[in-house]
């Protein structure tokens, strides 16, 4: 089992110019704060469900950028309608890492559907997704860093970690702001 | 234009599209819905509008998010049945202060054949108006390109989340 921030931190390391990020609300979020704040980090800290939809839209709108959707478990249960459309639109520079702690970490720790069987690889693989892939060890996430930065899309990787809370590091709450330095960064100039 | 062939002669939903164009709405997702099928089909022709179908309405508010974040405009096909599944999805605008359109096919209101069509159309104003939406209605088929251009322009020039409800009477209820 690896542990959630070294996976996050692993994927985001020498970050590259051109890389948007979308972390679903909760863990997700501290991870990609706790690798390094960064204006074209939106953070998330409701809309359930919707951080790979928010990935698509983005996806589509700067087609020259990649796109990583850094997201739970649950938030991905809750938004698996939304891996069908990314299957269907086969969206080439979108990518998504599942951080599967198998576990609602935000509400106590409840098992989720990924304890109980349910396969979030093989859905993204029958969804149309081009490559899906799980890493459960050090050695098996790092060359899945490669494709999730660079591989022809939609692509996505489970990364089994372990349960149990990290030290939070709480980013910028307030959703103004967020969606502002972000589009600053990136949309500004551009147009 | 592009797609004006997708429309019959008095069809009012190239009122619809030939608003969306003159905004420049770059972006469109929808669930299927038999009220707009001609716009939905205009827009797929469109090579310049990027097409998203959705499994459900809530998707397509994030995606409309998410294409703001990049610097698309874009708007939200959907049926009145549709607009309570948005409703958590919808606290992302407001919380975040995103522009958004959508143009809603009313239910429920006018010689509805199916009784489980009514209680969500008759709550659909309320709901957006509780969300923090500007609420249009149009009623007659004259208005629909202005007040479609108008919600574009306040959402877009003033970072609102507004939805333009189409009203069943207009549309033509369902016969069965």
């Amino acid at each position: 089992m690896l542990d959630r921030r070294q996976a996050v931190a692993t994927l985001l390391r020498e970050r590259p110019e051109h890389l948007l990020v979308v972390p679903g609300l909760g863990s997700s979020t501290y991870d990609v704060a706790a690798a390094g704040d960064d204006p074209r980090n939106f953070y998330l800290w409701g809309a359930m469900g919707g951080a790979l939809s928010i990935g698509l839209g983005l996806a589509l709108a700067q087609p020259a950028k990649r796109v990583l959707v850094v997201t739970g478990d649950g938030e991905m249960l809750m938004g698996m309608g939304s891996l069908a459309t990314v299957g269907a639109k086969r969206q080439q520079n979108l990518a998504v890492a599942v951080i599967d702690n198998e576990a609602y970490g935000e509400t106590g720790g409840q098992a989720s559907h990924t304890r109980l069987g349910v396969d979030l690889a093989a859905v993204a693989l029958a969804c149309g997704f081009k490559q899906a892939h799980t890493a459960r060890t050090l050695a098996e996430l790092q060359p899945l860093r490669d494709v999730l930065l660079h591989a022809s899309g939609p692509v996505l990787a489970v990364i089994k970690t372990a349960a149990g809370e990290m030290p939070r590091v709480l980013p910028e709450r307030d959703g103004h702001l967020i969606r502002a330095r972000f589009r600053a960064a990136v949309v500004c100039g551009q147009s | 234009m592009a797609s004006e062939g997708a429309f019959q002669p008095g069809d009012w939903r190239a009122d619809i599209y030939a608003a969306l164009k003159r905004q420049r709405i770059t972006q469109m997702a929808y669930v299927p819905d038999a009220g707009h099928a001609s716009l939905i089909q205009a827009m797929h022709a469109d090579p310049a509008i990027k097409v998203t179908v959705l499994t459900t309405e809530e998707e397509g508010v994030a995606l409309l998010a998410g294409a703001d974040l990049g610097g698309d405009r874009g708007v939200l096909l959907m049926q009145s049945s549709g607009v309570g599944n948005c409703v958590n999805m919808f606290s992302l605008l407001k919380s975040c202060g995103f522009p958004f359109v959508t143009m809603v096919t009313m239910r429920g209101e006018w010689a509805e054949f199916n009784p489980w069509q009514i209680h969500m159309g008759q709550a659909t104003p309320d709901v957006f108006t509780r969300a923090g939406f500007l609420v249009y209605r149009v009623d007659h088929p004259a208005d629909v390109g202005a007040v479609t251009e108008a919600a574009v322009r306040i959402a877009y020039d003033s970072n609102q989340a507004v939805a333009v409800l189409l009203s069943q009477r207009m549309i033509g209820a369902k016969v069965f």
